[in-house]
């Protein structure tokens, strides 16, 4: 979290309507498209310079596929995003790989993210080389020196392989890989959630003493609510494929208004007894509905222990600012004045059955046996 | 009331020929009494799994050393022979693992995988194993039950699998049941779910639970009395509000300080655990012992590094330490 981060500050990142669809294909020599994953179904969302965004939400909200496709790691279907001002979602080739640069990417698990057979030197040189930055070996390993160093990784880090350090320690040198190049934002993808407790906060308490001595700007995606709330300066909660609620993180805990995030703040487990016993649990009935066949609608309607009759399932909410909630806390609900001045009581909701494999738009074929038809799923 | 499962000194050694051992589970004492929820909490590395692990015997028969007693009511479960041991498995006691994907047999309908349990430890005939399978993953909250019986665990999401789980190991009604990590694939409101319904059927039923898991919120919420394990051996034991109020060992108390609060004041530096579980000093080496958390330690003496802390016992609490965090004024 930063201090220069209010709301003065000038927009890094803006995204809009961003849309990322996945086809379902059939068929082995022609290829039908069958139906669409809508992973990511328009999101709005503007990243100010200096501060944290934390993205959160549960596995297949369509977190981590926005964080590609704003680094067009993944190609978006529609929608605009815009990077200091430059539009770089009709980017192409040597001009976008010249752009990445300045908007680096933290992955969640560092050992697949580094290259077993290339010492920690060579993983970093080679960003610099690619950009251009190399002033010659000399330098150029003074410079990765003082990185490992910053990172907190240890003496005659730069000559070892990825294989001799720890998870926390290899995260390190995926953090230092992300800077070498001197990028403005990165991207970090589930920073912390595959190390320990307490490697996790070393890791958290590195990154936010980076932001501060390098101006940096994150967009940290975490499934953890209690992580992202911490690092974030504001947070935006996802829910299949769609932000259903932004707030700045210290109003986000004092006053969910979207029931989702109420849900989910209220089934994050806390290391704290007495609070543990206090609390109401909104207990959510099922499963996440399938994002290939998402709900009309409110997307959440079909677990919302706040349905009403009208509108819920016909028409989507978009993000709007409540009248006398904190400036920038924004949500998608249609009844969130209701609900918040208890007018809409929570009813009890029964768990429609999500079946994992017959939801997919194919599901398994009729009759099993025909190669072409398996491979064809 | 008398313990339901004793485990005493049990010291699990893994060996490699050519190699030194790695003792995962390095004397590790504790008891579960009837109806009780006992948490066992610790990192990657702790010996948290092989502990539950070595209480079902479900340890690979060679490459390791098992040493202890594991008594359940009195009778140690080690000196059992393999048949034995197979009939108290599922009836007696039963484990819930963490990935139900990969502990569910993928082909094979969950119904029968259910049933199997009931026809082998209770004799029930096909039909009534059927019946009383329906009923008892509605018991779990699986929706439509009977029709779910012949699903196949790919067609159910992490959650229904888990609760499928959940039904296999209740099927007996074990009186004790070892939840190794139950949740920790799950998102977390369906983790609430979950912990929901594992809360709910103790009580229902008065079985005895073992939850291990490396989340302190988990067992904040859930277990009686808490186990802290580090490197092999419990370094605290509290009932849960003591624990959590008062963390006297100075790994639980770095644990706590490091993890982000919810409810806390967001963008404060948390306060981290320096190093890693690599920097460990063994608790045991010929020159004598040390304490395996000391180089990690904010408060260590230099006395930690030359003797191994005992175990020593005060009223509720267990702390194996040198020099605990001293007690706040007004606190206890």
């Amino acid at each position: 979290m930063s201090e220069q981060a209010d709301g003065s500050a000038p927009a890094l990142l803006e995204v809009e309507d961003l849309a990322v669809h996945f086809p379902i294909t059939q068929g082995v020599f022609r290829a039908r498209t069958v139906g669409h994953v809508y992973a990511v179904d328009g999101v709005s969302l503007t990243v100010r310079r200096g501060e944290t965004y934390g993205l959160v939400g549960e596995s297949g909200c369509g977190k981590s596929t926005l964080g590609r496709a704003i680094l067009k790691l993944t190609e978006p279907t529609r929608g605009q995003v815009r990077f200091d001002g430059q539009d770089i979602a009709g980017l192409k080739g040597e001009e976008l790989r010249r752009r990445r640069r300045r908007f680096q990417m933290v992955f969640q698990d560092p050992m697949s993210s580094l290259d077993p057979r290339q010492s920690v030197e060579s993983l970093l040189a080679e960003g610099m080389k690619a950009h251009g930055l190399s002033q010659g070996p000399e330098v150029d390993r003074k410079r990765l020196q003082e990185l490992v160093d910053a990172v907190g990784l240890p003496k005659g880090a730069l000559r070892r392989y990825p294989h001799e350090f720890s998870g926390g320690q290899r995260q390190r040198i995926g953090i230092a890989r992300a800077l070498c190049v001197e990028p403005d934002l990165i991207v970090a993808d589930e920073p912390v959630s595959a190390l320990d407790v307490s490697v996790q906060a070393q890791v958290l308490n590195l990154l936010s003493r980076l932001q501060r001595e390098l101006g940096l700007t994150y967009l940290v995606i975490a499934h953890d609510l209690a992580v992202v709330r911490h690092v974030s300066d504001r947070v935006g909660v996802m829910y299949l494929g769609g932000i259903v609620e932004e707030a700045p993180s210290t109003d986000l805990y004092a006053d969910p208004q979207h029931p989702y995030t109420r849900a989910l703040m209220s089934a994050v487990p806390l290391p704290d007894p007495e609070a543990e016993d206090r609390r109401e649990r909104i207990l959510l009935a099922g499963d996440l509905p399938s994002p290939a066949a998402p709900p009309s609608g409110c997307r959440f309607h079909t677990r919302c222990p706040w349905k009403q009759a009208e509108r819920c399932d016909t028409e989507r909410p978009d993000l709007r600012q409540l009248e006398g909630a904190a400036a920038g806390h924004r949500v998608a609900c249609h009844w969130a004045e209701q609900i918040r001045d208890g007018r809409i009581r929570p009813h009890h909701v029964d768990a429609d059955m999500v079946d994992e494999a017959a939801n997919l738009a194919v599901g398994t074929p009729e009759h099993a046996g025909s190669v072409t038809e398996i491979l064809g799923r | 009331m008398s313990a339901l499962l004793e485990v005493e000194d049990l010291k699990v050694a893994f060996t490699r020929r050519g190699e030194p051992d790695t003792v995962a589970v390095d004397g590790v004492s504790f008891d579960v009494k009837p109806g009780e929820i006992v948490g066992l909490v610790g990192e990657s590395g702790c010996g948290k799994s092989v502990t539950s692990l070595a209480v079902m015997r479900l340890l690979p028969e060679r490459g390791n050393r098992v040493a202890g007693s594991i008594r359940m009511d009195g009778e140690d479960l080690l000196g059992l022979s393999d048949s034995a041991m197979r009939e108290r498995r599922g009836r007696d006691l039963s484990m819930i693992f963490q990935d139900p994907l990969s502990s569910l047999n993928p082909v094979i309908p969950v119904g029968l995988q259910v049933t199997e349990v009931l026809t082998r430890h209770r004799g029930m005939k096909k039909d009534a194993a059927r019946r009383e399978a329906a009923e008892l993953l509605d018991r779990v909250g699986i929706p439509d039950p009977t029709r779910r019986l012949d699903s196949y665990p790919h067609q159910m999401s992490g959650g229904m699998r888990q609760r499928a789980l959940i039904a296999i190991a209740l099927a007996c009604t074990p009186r004790l049941l070892i939840a190794d990590e139950p949740t920790t694939a799950l998102d977390v409101t369906i983790q609430a779910q979950i912990l929901d319904l594992l809360k709910q059927l103790v009580a229902e039923t008065g079985t005895a639970l073992v939850m291990i898991t490396h989340d302190l919120g988990v067992v904040a919420g859930l277990c009686d009395r808490v186990n802290v394990l580090y490197a092999g051996r419990i370094v605290e034991r509290a009932d849960r509000h003591e624990l959590f109020r008062q963390p006297r060992h100075p790994y639980t108390h770095g644990l706590l300080g490091s993890i982000p609060r919810l409810d806390g004041p967001p963008g404060e530096d948390l306060a981290a655990i320096r190093g890693s579980v690599n920097d460990n000093l063994p608790w045991a080496s010929p020159e004598g012992g040390a304490c395996a958390f000391m180089p990690r330690c904010p408060r260590a003496l230099e006395v930690c590094a030359e003797v191994t802390p005992a175990a020593e016992e005060a009223g509720t609490r267990l702390l194996r330490c040198h020099n605990p965090v001293p007690v706040a004024e007004g606190a206890e």
